[in-house]
């Protein structure tokens, strides 16, 4: 009995002893799963060049939000950016720095897998359940190459909220009027029409063994799975195919100061109409609970780091690089960084 | 040396051992009272984190069918039909083969490979996680109810309640037979026996005698199915077609209370939206409690007839 005391007494203090060295920064983040493949790689990349571990749990963008809103985490990552009555609410004042951009690429199982061209009005009702036939004179009249089948469309949607969902409702509400007006934008929405499946994988499994299912996924997984994608026409008139490349271009506006905003729809001629940036948050002021200025070193540095140097890692994973604008930007964010009201990155 | 545990007890003084029969009281009455702590716990925090909506809505929440995140009207009627449907459809697909398996190894084959190894492969079934059953109805049972849909003439989505509920009655077969045949092997050989005697062949052993006998403790095992089928997750939310809305037929795509939880809770950011997913949990709970009382009524029932 006793021996079994002095046992359990030496494992607890085994695990309460601070085995690790107490000098090495370790950053804790979490939000968004959209950029979780990209941050994995860069932190592992930035682990081993400087030896500062960033642990990044992607627990979804309004995990994120909260979490830094509570003060548990060093930064929040997510895909859509703080509206102003949340940045109100906050403690203090919250920084969105863009680390990449997304697409959201219109996926379809048809016979053939035929390249389709859609409009914005297209895609609208389609989603909406106004238009219900593959071969309806509409789609056809886009794609006038192409014999589509007499076969009806199943929509697949995200079933659960997801940043995807709310980046392709928030493009939808802004070619449309009816699906402003019916459905809106969010991360969950209700939708008109169709089936729901859980994350990328659930959505693009459903298409694939659904002839006639139209739905939605990241440009990323939509590439490394080669799923057929459909060119979507922008604003300035033009069919653009969806690719990190197009992607980028649709940053190419006038941004504001603080990076808050939506470029779906865009003006950008060349830019892919369904894109987005995702953030990362931090608050302004890093003498916050306690912690040490070494630390706030360490966030504004790798923060540095990653709009930078980490923006090689994104094409070969295939999130879309910032343009210089959105750098720059970025930049003056890191530069504002203070702890106890002196910059921390000069 | 040590000295064996009983022979220790032995020579421990009275009062000693007397101390140690009391601590050991205390620590059995504190935990099993920290059961009953912990769900009341849980109870209360459901009812005070879905207190807004609760106020916002009141019991209209229940009849409402519009579940819409982006203006902020929440009504769980489309979910409380799609949990009680898929639950109590798979109870009545599960319970001819539950109820033959239990009878067979209950009564049978009691000893032997057939029955170990049969036995044995319906309690594998309940150890095998939900999401592998999620993935085998998804590849394999979707596409034959799609084929199934086409040939009969309904609209060949594949998934949907029906789908979720072939899925689910897989799942529960193994918590109502092994609880079916452990109540059938304690059917006392007497009057089994005693009917033997008396001319009657297995069929009429089984059906007036074993099958009455044994009622009550497989009505128990049916209401431990029941709740599993309740609040399964993973694998209803993967194939019955998530769509918020009422369904309408049993192939409709529909959503239960439990994967309409698990899909939208993690993004729910919105406090009103939050609160309402909790008052859905809220249901969820007093639906799987309501039912669990009901059915110790009919066990009570049928035991006093027995």
């Amino acid at each position: 009995m006793k021996a079994l005391l002095c046992a359990c007494l030496a494992f607890g203090l085994f695990c309460v002893s601070p085995l690790s060295p107490a000098n090495a920064v370790e950053l804790l983040g979490a939000g968004a799963t959209f950029p979780y493949p990209l941050y994995s790689k860069m932190f592992y990349v930035y682990w081993q060049e400087t030896g500062v571990k960033i642990n990044y749990q992607a627990i979804g963008s309004g995990g994120g939000q909260r979490q830094l809103l509570k003060m548990t985490v060093d930064f929040g990552g997510s895909d859509a950016f703080m509206s102003d009555e949340a940045l109100e609410k906050a403690p203090a004042k919250i920084l969105h720095i863009p680390t990449c951009l997304g697409a959201v690429a219109i996926t379809y199982n048809l016979p053939g897998s035929p390249k389709l061209r859609f409009t914005p009005n297209v895609i609208a009702d389609i989603f909406l359940g106004n238009i219900t036939q593959w071969n309806d004179q509409r789609i056809s009249g886009l794609n006038p190459e192409q014999e589509l089948p007499n076969m009806n469309i199943v929509v697949v949607h995200r079933s659960e909220g997801s940043g995807t969902t709310f980046v392709f409702t928030d493009y939808l509400s802004k070619v449309s009027e009816e699906w402003k007006k019916k459905v809106g934008r969010g991360k969950a929405v209700n939708w008109p029409a169709g089936l729901g499946s859980k994350g990328n994988p659930g959505v693009a499994g459903l298409i694939k063994y659904f002839p006639g299912a139209i739905g939605y996924v990241e440009l990323g997984y939509a590439l490394l799975n080669r799923m057929p994608v459909a060119l979507l026409q922008n604003r300035a008139g033009r069919f653009i195919k969806p690719s990190t490349t197009s992607t980028s271009i649709a940053a190419n506006v006038t941004l504001p100061e603080d990076t808050r905003i939506s470029i779906t729809d865009t003006e950008a001629p060349e830019g892919y109409p369904i894109s987005s940036f995702t953030w990362v948050l931090v608050f302004k002021e890093q003498a916050y609970r306690g912690r040490t200025r070494e630390k706030a070193r360490a966030l504004s540095n790798a923060l540095w780091w990653m709009i930078h140097e980490g923006q090689k890692y994104t094409e070969p994973l295939h999130y879309a690089p910032l343009p210089l604008e959105a750098i720059v930007r970025a930049e003056n964010a890191i530069q504002s960084i203070s702890y106890n009201g002196n910059p921390v990155v000069q | 040396m040590e000295i064996p545990l009983s022979n220790k007890a032995a020579i421990l003084p009275r009062d000693r051992s007397q101390r140690a029969e009391s601590a050991f009281q205390i620590i059995i009455l504190l935990s099993a009272l920290a059961i009953v702590v912990l769900l009341a716990a849980i109870f209360l925090s459901l009812v005070l984190y879905s207190l807004p909506s609760l106020t916002a809505f009141g019991p209209s929440f229940l009849v409402r069918k519009t579940w819409d995140p982006v203006t902020g009207t929440f009504g769980a009627l489309p979910f409380l039909v799609g949990t009680l449907l898929t639950s109590f459809l798979a109870l009545l697909i599960s319970m001819p083969f539950s109820l033959a398996i239990s009878i067979f190894i209950g009564e049978y084959f009691k000893r032997g490979v057939v029955s170990s190894i049969l036995k044995n492969v319906t309690e594998l079934l309940a150890g095998i996680p939900s999401i592998i059953y999620g993935f085998w109805a998804l590849f394999v049972l979707v596409p034959i109810v799609r084929g199934f849909q086409m040939k009969v003439g309904i609209f060949p989505y594949g998934v949907g309640i029906f789908t979720a509920s072939l899925i689910l009655s897989v799942m529960i077969i193994p918590y109502a037979a092994s609880i079916g045949r452990e109540v059938i092997t304690l059917v006392p050989s007497g009057i089994k026996e005693a009917a033997y005697s008396l001319g009657a062949t297995r069929q009429e052993v089984i059906t007036k005698v074993i099958l009455p006998y044994a009622r009550s403790g497989m009505t128990a095992g049916i209401l431990l199915a029941l709740g599993r089928a309740l609040g399964e997750t993973m694998a209803v939310t993967m194939v019955i077609g998530n769509s918020n809305r009422l369904p309408h037929s049993l192939f409709s795509p529909g959503n239960t209370m439990a994967s309409v939880i698990a899909n939208e809770f993690t993004e729910a950011t919105a406090s009103l939206y939050v609160s309402s997913l909790i008052e859905v949990g809220l249901l969820l709970f007093l639906v799987t409690m309501i039912i669990n009382v009901i059915g110790r009524f009919i066990i009570k029932k049928i035991s006093i007839g027995a």
